[in-house]
């Protein structure tokens, strides 16, 4: 911060219990924000409706994965002991669906929670080991008992009185600019 | 909108309804960090030091017990013929039924909306897959060479290829546990995510900082990110629950799917699968019941939470008695004399402890948890969960054992003892776990913090203590929850 190359990243405010940071949170999205957002120790029920967020993608990620791990464990097996190598135990078929179900099944849920977990990490975009919000101090309490609001500088409605005002009117005592 | 007035007290509930809170004491946000936190941050204690010591002496016994395996052959095994699954195959059995409970917990019992898993379901994961580290060794080491193992999997080898055989209860199994492990790890780790950045944030030194930093994975609390991490841990819960069902079914299927007295029944599937999560609650309450007094987590691992877990051991140890009776009846009412015969050698042949040990730790002791009394003392609870650890161990040698000693041929008939190599091999793995439980202990939170932060009263924003900034009650303060 020696003020010749830092940049702003946006307005923070902090507040001291979920009923306050969603309140204020309302505030936000009437005002019509895009680029801004909530961060709280736990997840608190009823923010996304708050914030206005959609319902999240996930599930399509989870349901891709199951359906290929699905396909992949039957194809894998018909493959493996029908179509390059036989070996033939007892007079069975070398490919029955039944006895590919269990492997399959497996490999549904398996590949479906690779799709729930890497999903859930590329829509936030992360591992991100780099924030401009993780350098400021006073927001390592949000891991601890604290809630934020930070509206950035990118918002198209953002001009750091205007923001400042909205966030002091909806109930914040602690409001800073962070750097870049 | 308005501020919210925040009552001074909240409506009184008449006390035959009181429950105890999930977190006791009103305990703010600021409270719970800490003290979970805690327990892994400052100067190591000295029982983790008894503890440790030990432990990883036994795991340094198996490492040298399976070495010792691998260079001489299996033979230094008690299996000898008939009997050619021994402890080998009981252990992982019995370890793998043992993780059961973990995945219950943090995954049907997330479905079930019971706030009260929060307070354990850390644990019990880490449980969970330490308990499949030490299943895995056995069968892995029961193929006898060792160095084939990777002919389990379906890699092409120099010999045709000659894909692994589908058709096998075997190769199910290989993928029902390797999947189980991969499954609730991912589970695991990603329900640390937020923890993880909560021990960033607390860090002192620049090697706690950079490290938990690095698995935290740049976690900020956004609330853009919790929506679609729920989303995802709803997923995997979602996914968990068919997942931990069907383990312990494929597992079973190992022995179902043969000819064999004993083993050919198709009540196997259930029967395991209410087994497995019965002795894995037994494991979690030996674990948490001295954890919470060791590390003074009594507010957060109440004595409600041991409550509901005894009754839930309980519920499946009935369910176990259920299917014993159940497997005695069909073996009287099939008219199979081979079927009658196991049976009938279960409780008055050469291992009739085995089959004592089974029945009257399994079936009857869990039926003392219908007394609150039980419920509520913590050294009765401690008893009999391991009674209970040690009777699914005896349900497991019964099984194997019990069809394997005595099959069809009189001719073919013998007797199994252990050799000191099985029983080293399996103190061992006790080494392994306990070793990899305390590291868990001393590195990583031990209850899940956010989600602890989350079943509070204040946590809530619509509750009646929703704006209150409560850490101490007054005291003289009439809230009841």
């Amino acid at each position: 911060m020696n003020g010749v190359s830092s940049h702003p990243y946006g307005v923070m405010a902090e507040f001291s219990t979920p009923a306050a940071v969603m309140h204020a949170a309302e505030k936000v999205r009437d005002a019509g924000f895009t680029r801004w957002d909530v961060f709280t120790p736990f997840p608190v029920h009823g923010m996304d409706r708050a914030m206005g967020l959609k319902n999240s993608k996930v599930g399509w990620f989870a349901f891709l994965g199951g359906v290929a791990g699905y396909t992949c464990g039957m194809v894998m097996i018909w493959f493996m002991n029908d179509l390059n190598y036989h070996i033939v135990v007892g007079g069975k078929p070398m490919f029955s669906p039944y006895a590919a179900f269990p492997p399959s099944y497996e490999l549904t849920i398996l590949f479906g929670a690779f799709g729930s977990l890497f999903g859930m990490l590329f829509l936030n975009r992360l591992p991100r080991l780099h924030h401009p919000l993780l350098k400021n101090r006073r927001f390592g309490s949000v891991t601890h008992d604290r809630f934020f609001i930070v509206i950035e500088c990118s918002d198209p409605k953002y001009s750091e009185p205007g923001t400042r005002r909205l966030l002091e009117e909806a109930g914040s005592k602690q409001i800073e600019v962070v750097e870049e | 909108m308005a501020e919210r007035a925040i009552p001074s007290k909240l409506p009184v509930v008449p006390k035959e309804l009181e429950r105890i809170p999930l977190v006791q004491n009103q305990r703010g946000f600021a409270w719970i960090s800490d003290r979970i936190a805690g327990v892994a941050e400052g100067k190591t204690p000295l029982w983790w030091w008894m503890a440790f010591v030990p432990s990883l002496s036994f795991a340094t016994l198996l490492l040298c017990m399976l070495a010792y395996q691998i260079s001489t052959g299996v033979g230094v095994w008690g299996d000898m013929r008939p009997v050619m699954w021994g402890w080998d195959i009981i252990n992982f059995v019995w370890w793998i039924g043992i993780g059961h409970a973990g995945t219950l917990i943090s995954a049907i019992l997330f479905l079930l909306r019971q706030r009260w898993r929060t307070g354990v379901n850390r644990a019990a994961e880490a449980m969970t897959i330490f308990a499949v580290m030490c299943a895995g060794i056995y069968p892995a080491m029961h193929v006898g060479r060792v160095w084939f193992d990777w002919w389990l999997f379906p890699i092409p080898n120099s010999n045709g290829p000659i894909w692994p055989q589908f058709r096998s209860p075997l190769m199910w199994d290989v993928f029902a546990v390797s999947t189980y492990f991969t499954v609730s790890l991912l589970f695991w780790y990603m329900g640390l995510i937020p923890d993880l950045a909560v021990m960033r944030d607390r860090a002192k030194t620049r090697p706690r900082q950079f490290l938990y930093g690095l698995f935290a994975l740049g976690w900020t609390g956004s609330n853009r990110h919790w929506s679609n991490y729920e989303k995802a841990y709803l997923l995997l819960a979602g996914l968990s629950t068919p997942l931990v069902l069907s383990v312990h079914s494929i597992v079973s299927l190992d022995f179902a799917v043969s000819q064999l007295p004993g083993w050919h029944t198709t009540i196997f599937p259930p029967y395991f699968v209410a087994g497995a999560i019965y002795s894995g609650f037994g494991m979690v309450l030996t674990l948490l019941v001295p954890l919470r007094k060791i590390c003074k987590l009594e507010e957060v691992i109440t004595l409600r939470h041991i409550d509901v877990m005894c009754k839930v051991t309980l519920a499946t140890g009935s369910i176990v008695g259920y299917a014993y009776a159940m497997e005695y009846f069909i073996a009287w009412y099939s008219g199979n004399p081979y079927e009658r015969w196991t049976f009938w050698h279960r409780i008055f042949g050469t291992y009739w402890y085995g089959g004592a040990a089974m029945l009257g730790f399994n079936a009857l002791v869990p039926q003392l948890f219908w007394f609150k009394w039980f419920r509520q003392n913590l050294v009765a609870v401690f008893v009999i969960s391991i009674l209970i650890n040690i009777g699914m161990w005896f349900e497991r040698f019964v099984i194997i054992v019990g069809s394997l000693y005595q099959d069809f041929l009189p001719s073919s008939w013998g007797y199994f003892k252990p050799t000191w190599v099985d029983i080293c091999t399996f103190l061992g793995t006790f080494g392994l776990f306990f070793t990899l439980f305390l590291l868990f202990l001393r590195f990583l939170p031990l209850i899940a913090i956010s989600e602890v932060k989350g079943v509070t009263p204040q946590a809530d924003p619509h509750h009646l203590l929703g704006g209150a900034k409560h850490e101490e009650p007054e005291p003289d303060d009439e809230v009841t929850l």
